[in-house]
């Protein structure tokens, strides 16, 4: 048994039926443990995106268990009874790119997931000044999204998918628009709010420049994970 | 929570404001359209109000004198008066055509008025300059949206009457302006023919055999002295002694005098019901064409929108906001744009309803009621696009 994180066994996901059917995910088994960022890695076609969707509560698997922390969320089947819930409680997000709410400034983009979790505008707003501070873009907080940068956009998406202390934040090439200097800091910035916040991070990428930083790769093939010792340190 | 629709609606606000405003000038046509069908209603009873009767006498099973054209005898009105319950009664012709003034036509109602003074059933209640009509000929009050100045020298027919006074809001139920003039100058502009045709019936009277008998002097110019005058008139205007029954009066004269006769009530239900009827139903059509096309324009605004956020509806589906959020986002988008699409549509109403030659009376009820349809059509229209925000599949927010 483990206190957080996430653990994943004999995970599959199916597409279709009959002859047509086609195996997406054939045999994934994962653990990430909390305040740990993990590379996700594989040839394109090789079930990331269908595997991050299914760690994602986007689509449901086929077979397989999947637990966060103590709960089992899934066991053959969903065991949470408001997936939307789950997603917004327990999951963080970044996108390849930062999809921000246009119309909504900096702070309110960060501090929306904690209001659709129920907390009051004054203590989610207060929660991401509290992220934007730890993430230096606290100066931009009353910025529109078109007005920041690259960098400075995705350190939003990034304070956005901690904003609710989910213990995963699952991240979908966080760096892939990012030049080699910004990218390293974005996934330094992963390290270290994982560590801040015990948070299990699972990132997705096909990024050479980042690969070498994770201490722990879990590389996808054929719908089947295999682990290994990455190069990486994580930025102790 | 704050609300998304109020700052989508901030963020891009000039999309809101410039398609509002175009719904608006759509929402301000139809209001004026509602005011035109208004406008001919109170005409109508205006027309009624003004007239001071409590009953009109016309011909037997027509339905004049404003639906139907209705031709009485003259001297009616003496047995009329005489009967039980009739305080007054007076004749009344109505004619409506161009009145000449100063090389151009006024389109006008000319009324002819029987010998009395305010109080008259037939004659204008008030004035708002000038005096009322003194003298038996060639003298006329005009409604001042006739264009008409006391002093001016209009002409009805072949004779010239000087304007000697101005009233105010009363017209037919076409809208018309009205021109008062004495009974006999209106009886012989309604009967009047032209002198060529005068001396053609003139020629024929004398060449029948019939008129012009020997041994009988005088008759074939009593016959052609009949036929160059009229004794007829449209109604006769009657009011009821307020001691008697309006219905038990009318049903007297309809009893013994064998002539239709209609209340207020009736005659209302004549005009809004018969006369003005085919204009309510194609004002009608009209409303319910612009309301179709109101709806499709928000529905299709909204819709675009909608679509046009569906990488950002993903991203919200995906943190976990509720469809029945993204609906009432969109709806009171769909809300504020109809809203604003009101506001300029009443300011346009409302600055445009003078422009019309045509009487357009905006009530605050309809108002309240076109108010109350916008934001049924916003929300319905939303419909569709609250549909596709709903199957957004919050997996376009991740790659892949």
């Amino acid at each position: 048994m483990i206190d957080k994180g996430i653990r994943i066994a004999g995970l599959k996901k199916r597409y279709g039926f009959g002859d047509t059917a086609v195996d997406a995910l054939k045999n994934i088994n994962m653990y990430v443990k909390p305040g740990e960022v993990v590379g996700l890695i594989g040839p394109s076609g090789s079930g990331k995106s269908t595997l991050l969707k299914c760690l994602g509560a986007v689509i449901e698997p086929t077979f397989g268990k999947m637990m966060l922390g103590e709960e089992i969320i899934y066991d053959n089947g969903w065991l949470v009874g408001d997936i939307r819930a789950l997603r917004r409680d327990k999951i963080g997000f970044v996108f390849q790119a930062p999809y921000l709410i246009p119309f909504l400034d900096v702070v309110d983009n960060v501090a929306l997931p904690s209001m659709l979790a129920g907390a009051s505008n004054y203590n989610a707003r207060s929660r991401a000044q509290d992220l934007l501070k730890a993430l230096e873009v606290e100066h931009r907080a009353k910025a529109m999204p078109s007005h920041l940068s690259g960098g400075e956009q995705q350190r939003v998406a990034i304070a956005r998918g901690l904003v609710n202390y989910p213990p995963v934040i699952l991240a979908d090439e966080p760096t892939a628009p990012l030049d080699s200097e910004r990218a390293l800091i974005v996934i330094k910035i992963l390290n270290e709010m994982a560590k801040k916040f015990d948070t299990a991070v699972i990132v997705v990428t096909h990024d050479e420049k980042i690969i070498p930083t994770f201490k722990r790769l879990y590389h996808i093939r054929d719908g089947v994970t295999y682990e290994e010792e990455g190069q990486g340190r994580g930025f102790e | 929570m704050i609300s998304l629709a109020g700052r989508d609606i901030l963020h891009a606000w000039g999309k809101f404001v410039f398609t509002g405003m175009g719904l608006g000038l759509l929402i301000g046509v139809t209001l004026i359209m509602a005011g035109v069908y208004r406008g001919m209603v109170d005409d109508a009873k205006v027309l009624l109000d003004n007239s001071g009767a409590d009953l009109w006498v016309v011909q037997q099973n027509t339905l004049g004198p404003y639906a139907e054209s209705s031709s009485i005898y003259d001297d009616l009105w003496r047995s009329i008066k005489a009967m039980p319950g009739v305080k007054n009664a007076v004749n009344a012709t109505y004619l409506t055509m161009q009145v000449h003034f100063d090389n151009h036509d006024v389109r006008t109602m000319v009324t002819g008025i029987s010998y009395g003074g305010p109080g008259t059933a037939g004659w204008p209640p008030y004035l708002v300059a000038g005096r009322h009509i003194t003298r038996s000929h060639y003298e006329a009050v005009a409604d001042i949206a006739t264009g008409f100045k006391v002093g001016d020298l209009i002409q009805v027919r072949r004779n010239h009457y000087n304007v000697v006074g101005l009233t105010r809001r009363m017209v037919s139920s076409n809208g018309d302006p009205m021109v008062f003039i004495p009974l006999k100058d209106a009886q012989e502009a309604q009967f009047l023919k032209d002198n060529d045709a005068i001396w053609q019936q003139r020629r024929r009277t004398f060449n029948n055999p019939e008129f012009n008998r020997a041994g009988f002097p005088g008759l074939i110019d009593a016959v052609i002295d009949d036929q160059s005058s009229n004794q007829f008139v449209n109604t006769v205007l009657v009011q009821v002694d307020h001691k008697y029954n309006i219905e038990e009066t009318a049903e007297n004269i309809r009893k013994w005098k064998r002539l239709t006769v209609y209340t207020r009530h009736q005659m209302e239900d004549i005009i809004v019901g018969k006369l003005i009827a085919s204009s309510a139903r194609q004002i009608s059509l009209f409303l319910v064409i612009l309301a179709l096309v109101s709806a499709a324009i928000v529905a299709f605004i909204i819709y675009t929108l909608t679509i046009g956020k569906t990488r950002e509806i993903a991203v919200l589906k995906l943190i976990g906001t509720k469809n029945s959020t993204i609906a009432a986002m969109i709806i009171k988008q769909a809300i504020a744009l109809g809203l604003i699409g009101f506001v300029v549509g009443k300011i346009t109403a409302t600055f445009g309803a003078p422009l019309f030659p045509k009487h357009v009376l905006l009530e605050p009820a309809d108002a309240l009621r076109g108010l109350a349809a916008v934001i049924v059509i916003c929300i319905l229209s939303s419909i569709i696009a609250i549909r596709a925000a709903i199957k957004v599949d919050p997996a376009e927010a991740i790659g892949g």
